[in-house]
């Protein structure tokens, strides 16, 4: 059976499934049901700066949008760091990890972005021996306009600066947790390599507006007929976490760079993609505060599974497998030619391929054949665009079947070509380069 | 009453018996069961369901509409089809129209919940008493309609709309047709048929005048000579006989007549029913009698249908609502005599006398073989035939009458629409279906200011 047991900088975790931080992991009792379910590890919910602590609204935190069946797909929050005083929480990070030798517990901090607050935490974190630190430079809302968070993390110098700092004052390992409310990842990315950092995670939340009441016109969530932006999570950001890890993955002044993936993973599915764009291990939030602590159960089982069905013995057989087959687009193979193919026995006749195909795309699909509602490809038209396949209700009724080469492609009148192709050297491409004569 | 007294007796069960068995077969959603319910439909392309809708709803639309949390705006989506939306919902056998061609069936053997999407939207609309439609300018054109069912409903509506005055002239003391008299009680439970009339009627210019019957009070000349068109929706007012000895005794009924006589009576408990039922019959009207004399008490509720299961009229779906009644379906057998007994009210029935049938060289032959049912009640519900006098000179096909694609009859300026006729099934739907098309009709020859030849020569 394959071993899914995670070192991630020198963390052990039974499994690579982690609570990132967040209201799951705000205290001791949260913590010790998500171990008990089953958890390889948690982020204890972010720490701030010792004195009085932060203040939350007293209206709701969260809002979300739902798929059908009012599916939660998005959620959104406005929640701010931990709103428990600082040793508090420090006790009882001690006492669980006293409790959970062998599952992770990484301290998350947030503190002004001044020497002193950093080198006045480090030593009190690092007295509860817990295994390393995330520093929050992610969270966009509300600490964000205190010059924390995300202000930080959307500044690569700063972050080098903190990330230098914590190495300097503390010999745990440092983890980044980047915001990705940022035009180019790769910039800060690039920032807490070259400040020593050991790992980097994210996506940290996405500033965003879920909806707004068309009653009252506030946004939502609503406190007292205002609302204000707030960081956006669940399975709806799961793409754009996927292309920032492999952005991070694949660059290669920070190829290489541990990994910790987030952003809408609620699946083992999710998380092997993960792992296979470079991360090391994920870590989790929207999923449990949907359905609770124990789908871990469902990931370890279903990770475990189809490492078994493939032949993969560790993580380390997975992570990172996808990224050398992420590429820029102009390296794509032009020569690469599919169609759409429906299959008449699994079609259910409900005709949105055809009339997304008609009214949106390239008219490659018949509606009516011999006075019959029928669905079919006209492979003389078809693109191979894949919108078909998208909107089909029906898992697996249509494919895309790649042409082999040498055969005719309707559409152009053409041999498909075998010879890889891109967009350097086609014609149409001005900057295409010249073959040395 | 006792629950097992013999003969045909009222009051067989408790007042909370009656309350149970008379609530509403399939109660309105609530809107969390509503939003799930259309969260199913594919907003197919060229879909399905709307094709089999008799009056063509756009019905991926209109789910849509309540999935989106526009429940008025679903309504008119409905309405603009089918001004009887309501009662449609409520009566249309869905399951061989809309939801048995629903591409859900396909994956999962489950339709789009259809019909009940339907009377959630439309139960909002009428009950906020939301009217969609306003008429045209007065036309000045008046334009009687016979018969207040279904059919002529539909097209004084759609007359209304187009700014022509309408009478229409009902026989009955109600409005509504066979959704007022026709319809099973657990289906539209109370006085839903008498609110649609008012719907309908909210836009004005209709009047419905009752008590007034084609052949006796007034003639088709009469209304030819009056109005600029008239509508024939005088839906179908005969029954078919058995054509067997003893017909007529105590205890023999129209199943129609029991239908209605149920849907009128306040108190269920007035309304006897036998001890031992017998329905003939295999079409819908049989097994509304059958499940409602079940649902009155009687202890032992037998349909005959001289034809085999799959022959039925009434769609799998009744039969086996009826069967989850306790009514006992019985195919191949047909009625033969009636057997009466001496009681203190003079002669009554006893039982009925069956035969065995078979398909013999493509024909229903008898087999020969024969049994006894007793029986203390038995209902007749083997056709209903079109009875009307005053018609003059109007074509006839079958029996019913004879009609172009629009609903023209062959006399000029006169147009006919549901079961009077002989095109459609006979369902509420086509006849709202039927009465609405033949208002577009009559409006295009009003507009066009031309008099049509007559259309069935």
């Amino acid at each position: 059976m394959a071993d899914i047991r995670n070192n991630f900088v020198g963390i052990k975790s039974p499994n690579p499934f982690w609570l990132a931080s967040a209201p799951p992991t705000d205290k001791a009792y949260n913590v010790e049901r998500a171990f008990k379910a089953g958890w390889g590890g948690v982020v204890w919910k972010t720490l701030g700066e010792q004195g009085p602590p932060v203040v939350n609204v007293n209206g709701p935190r969260y809002g979300a949008i739902w798929g059908a069946d009012r599916r939660l797909l998005g959620l959104n929050n406005i929640e701010l760091i931990t709103d428990r005083d600082l040793y508090t929480n420090l006790i009882e990070m001690k006492q669980v990890k006293k409790n959970w030798p062998d599952r992770a517990v990484v301290a998350s901090i947030m503190v002004p972005c001044e020497e002193n607050a950093w080198k006045a935490i480090l030593p009190l974190v690092e007295e509860t021996e817990v295994d390393g630190i995330e520093l929050n430079f992610g969270c966009p809302h509300g600490m964000s306009e205190r010059g924390m968070g995300a202000a930080v993390g959307q500044v690569p110098e700063y972050i080098e600066m903190v990330v230098r700092w914590c190495k300097q004052y503390s010999r745990m390992p440092v983890i980044t947790k980047l915001t990705p409310n940022i035009t180019d990842i790769r910039f800060p990315a690039r920032a807490a390599k070259r400040g020593g950092t050991d790992a980097v995670s994210l996506i940290n939340t996405i500033s965003s507006i879920v909806s707004v009441d068309l009653d009252s016109f506030s946004p939502n969530p609503s406190i007292n007929g205002k609302g204000s932006h707030g960081g956006y999570c669940g399975p709806a950001v799961k793409p754009i976490a996927l292309n920032m890890v492999a952005e991070i993955a694949r660059d290669p002044e920070t190829y290489g760079l541990p990994i910790s993936g987030i952003g809408g993973v609620t699946t083992w599915r999710d998380a092997a993609e993960f792992l296979a764009l470079g991360a090391g291990n994920v870590q989790v939030c929207t999923a449990v505060m949907t359905y609770g602590f124990k789908i871990v159960e469902e990931m370890i089982t279903g990770l475990t599974a189809w490492m078994d069905s493939k032949g993969h013995r560790t993580l380390d057989d997975i992570t990172g497998r996808a990224v050398q087959n992420v590429t820029d687009w102009q390296y794509l193979n032009l020569n690469y030619i599919a169609k759409a193919h429906i299959d008449q026995d699994a079609c259910i006749k409900c005709g949105r391929c055809h009339i997304a195909c008609e009214d949106t795309s390239h008219q490659a699909i018949t509606a009516m054949v011999d006075g019959v509602r029928h669905f079919e490809v006209k492979e003389e038209d078809c693109v191979g665009c894949n919108l078909c396949v998208n909107v089909c209700p029906v898992e697996n009724c249509i494919t895309m079947d790649a042409l082999p080469a040498g055969s005719l492609d309707k559409r152009t009148g053409r041999p498909v070509d075998p010879n890889y192709a891109n967009w350097t050297t086609h014609p149409n491409n001005p900057m295409a380069r010249q073959a040395a004569e | 009453m006792e629950r097992l007294g013999s003969g045909i007796e009222a009051g067989r069960l408790s007042s909370n018996e009656y309350a149970s068995n008379f609530s509403d077969l399939h109660p309105r959603l609530d809107k969390h069961e509503a939003l799930v319910a259309s969260d199913r439909c594919y907003f197919c392309y060229d879909a399905p369901c709307m094709t089999a809708c008799p009056t063509a709803i756009d019905i991926p639309m209109f789910i849509r509409q309540i999935s989106t949390g526009n429940p008025l705006g679903s309504a008119k989506t409905i309405f603009d089809q089918n001004i009887l939306g309501g009662m449609c919902a409520r009566v249309c056998p869905t399951e061989t129209l809309c939801e048995d061609v629903c591409v859900r069936n396909t994956a999962e053997d489950r339709p789009v919940e259809i019909g009940r999407l339907q009377r959630y939207a439309t139960d909002i609309a009428m009950e906020t008493g939301r009217q969609f439609f306003e008429r045209k300018a007065a036309s000045g054109k008046k334009i009687a309609v016979v018969g207040a069912g279904p059919a002529g409903l539909a097209a004084a509506h759609r007359l209304a709309v187009n700014g022509h005055d309408v009478t229409i002239l009902e026989a009955r003391e109600k409005s509504g047709g066979l959704n007022e008299y026709g319809i099973a009680t657990y289906k539209s439970v109370d006085d839903f048929a008498q609110r649609e009339v008012d719907y309908v009627t909210a836009i004005g210019g209709i009047t419905i005048e009752h008590g007034k019957a084609l052949g006796r009070d007034y003639s088709l000349s009469d209304l030819s000579a009056h109005y600029d068109a008239v509508f024939l929706g005088m839906g179908l007012s005969g029954v078919n006989g058995l054509g067997i000895e003893s017909e007529d005794l105590s205890g023999v009924e129209d199943a129609v007549d029991f239908i209605a006589a149920l849907r009128q009576a306040k108190d269920k408990a007035a309304i006897p029913v036998g001890r031992r039922v017998v329905v003939l019959g295999g079409g819908m009207t049989a097994i509304d009698a059958a499940i409602q004399a079940k649902l009155l008490g009687a202890e032992e509720v037998t349909i005959c249908y001289r034809r085999g299961k799959e022959n039925m009229n009434a769609s799998g779906y009744e039969q086996d609502l009826a069967a989850s009644k306790g009514v006992i379906i019985r195919h191949w057998m047909q009625p033969k005599s009636i057997i009466g007994k001496d009681g203190p009210n003079g002669a009554h029935v006893a039982g009925i006398e069956v035969e065995y049938t078979a398909m013999i060289e493509g024909r229903l032959t008898g087999t020969g073989e024969t049994g006894v049912l007793a029986a203390d009640q038995i209902f007749k519900a083997i056709g209903q035939t079109f009875e009307a006098s005053g018609l003059g000179a109007l074509q006839f096909e079958k029996g019913k009458i004879a009609v172009d694609a629009q609903g023209r009859t062959s006399v000029e300026n006169v147009w006919a629409g549901g079961d009077c006729i002989g095109r459609g099934e006979d369902l509420t739907v086509s006849a709202v279906a039927q009465g609405r098309d033949a208002a577009e009709s009559i409006n295009r020859m009003l507009a066009a200011g031309a008099q049509p030849s007559s259309a069935v020569a």
